[in-house]
């Protein structure tokens, strides 16, 4: 009966969702831990792996595991999440500016670090960002700008 | 950047240790062709000579948590059938099926090697003397081929009649085990 509701609502087979975001959640991770995200990618798919038979549906998945590899990352920092909520207006970067100073994230906090590469590198949403960070939309938007930010003054 | 064998291999073996696994499956070459073969905690559950859509009826009929890794023991069992080495499977089974299905598969798993049988003999011996038409059916549908040997099943008059894989694979199986075939 579960399975049945599995199909209909498209839940992939594990293997091929997990063949179609494992190489660009370790290129995700590597940027997050460097030399450190072998075991936190391997991590991130057990973590997903043992929450899959309960998915309710197969619709954003890719967000859904890079918030798993996002928090799990953050452990792995022992960052508590540290969100700027200052009151400077939001930077936005367009994607080639992103690829000149994507070099010096390294150097940034975890939280802003993580949210300037969904962001920019990933693409994704503040709304899916908001979720990894486990924060609200509006802090996320904050933390990736004040990353931006941050990255700028260390140009 | 991507996942290397390594890492892939270590992740694969953690998901089966750590029991997070519905079912695994894995492609062998045999000498009739790609087999596809699936197995759960309980036992070999599915060969299949297509492979295209495999892993989808895997995930509805098992649970979604389907990845591929090796099946060492199922590999084995057969590669020493195809050279001729072994006669009887000693692989557990997981059948999930009806209890029609179940009772007429148990009987078709006591054929002998190199024996044939007729589709109204294994109604009998399932205890569903008026069913062969039925059996058939269920032959057609058999998830577990060779190991369970419908190739050991044809018609009356001792013509090859069907097989789920195609009668080419079912008359090399026959003749693999020595079989004597009326065509």
């Amino acid at each position: 009966m579960m399975v049945a509701v599995a199909r209909e609502q498209g839940i992939p087979p594990f293997e091929r969702f997990y063949q179609a975001h494992r190489d660009e959640v370790l290129a995700y991770l590597r940027r997050l831990l460097g030399q450190r995200a072998e075991d936190a990618w391997q991590e991130t798919f057990l973590r997903a792996l043992r929450a899959y038979d309960r998915l309710e549906h197969g619709r954003h998945l890719r967000a859904w595991v890079f918030t798993i590899a996002t928090r799990v990352a953050m452990d792995e920092l022992r960052a508590k999440p540290r969100l700027p909520l200052d009151a400077e207006p939001a930077v936005e970067l367009r994607r080639d500016a992103f690829r000149e100073i994507e070099h010096l994230t390294d150097d940034l906090p975890p939280t802003e670090r993580a949210a300037v590469v969904l962001r920019y590198a990933y693409d994704l949403p503040y709304g899916d960002i908001a979720e990894a960070l486990g924060s609200s939309e509006e802090a996320a938007r904050a933390a990736a700008s004040s990353g931006v930010r941050r990255l700028r003054r260390s140009q | 950047m991507t996942v290397d064998d390594q890492l892939d291999d270590r992740f694969r073996a953690a998901a089966i240790r750590e029991g997070l696994v519905d079912v695994r499956y894995d492609m062998i070459d045999s000498p009739v062709g790609e087999l596809a073969i699936a197995a759960t905690n309980r036992g070999l559950c599915r060969i299949s000579y297509g492979v295209d859509g495999f892993d989808d009826e895997l995930a509805h009929v098992f649970g979604v948590r389907v990845i591929r890794a090796p099946l060492d023991e199922v590999r084995r069992e057969l590669a020493e059938y195809f050279a001729g080495a072994r006669r009887e499977f000693d692989l557990p089974l997981d059948l999930r099926v009806a209890s029609f299905q179940e009772g007429v598969l148990a009987a078709l798993g006591r054929v002998p090697y190199g024996i044939t049988t007729t589709y109204g003999a294994l109604a009998r011996e399932a205890g569903h003397p008026t069913a062969a038409r039925a059996v058939g059916t269920v032959m057609n549908r058999n998830p577990i081929p060779i190991v369970l040997p419908c190739h050991r099943v044809v018609g009356a008059n001792g013509s090859l009649t069907g097989y789920a894989g195609g009668l080419d694979r079912k008359r090399f199986l026959l003749q693999l085990e020595g079989a004597t075939l009326a065509l």
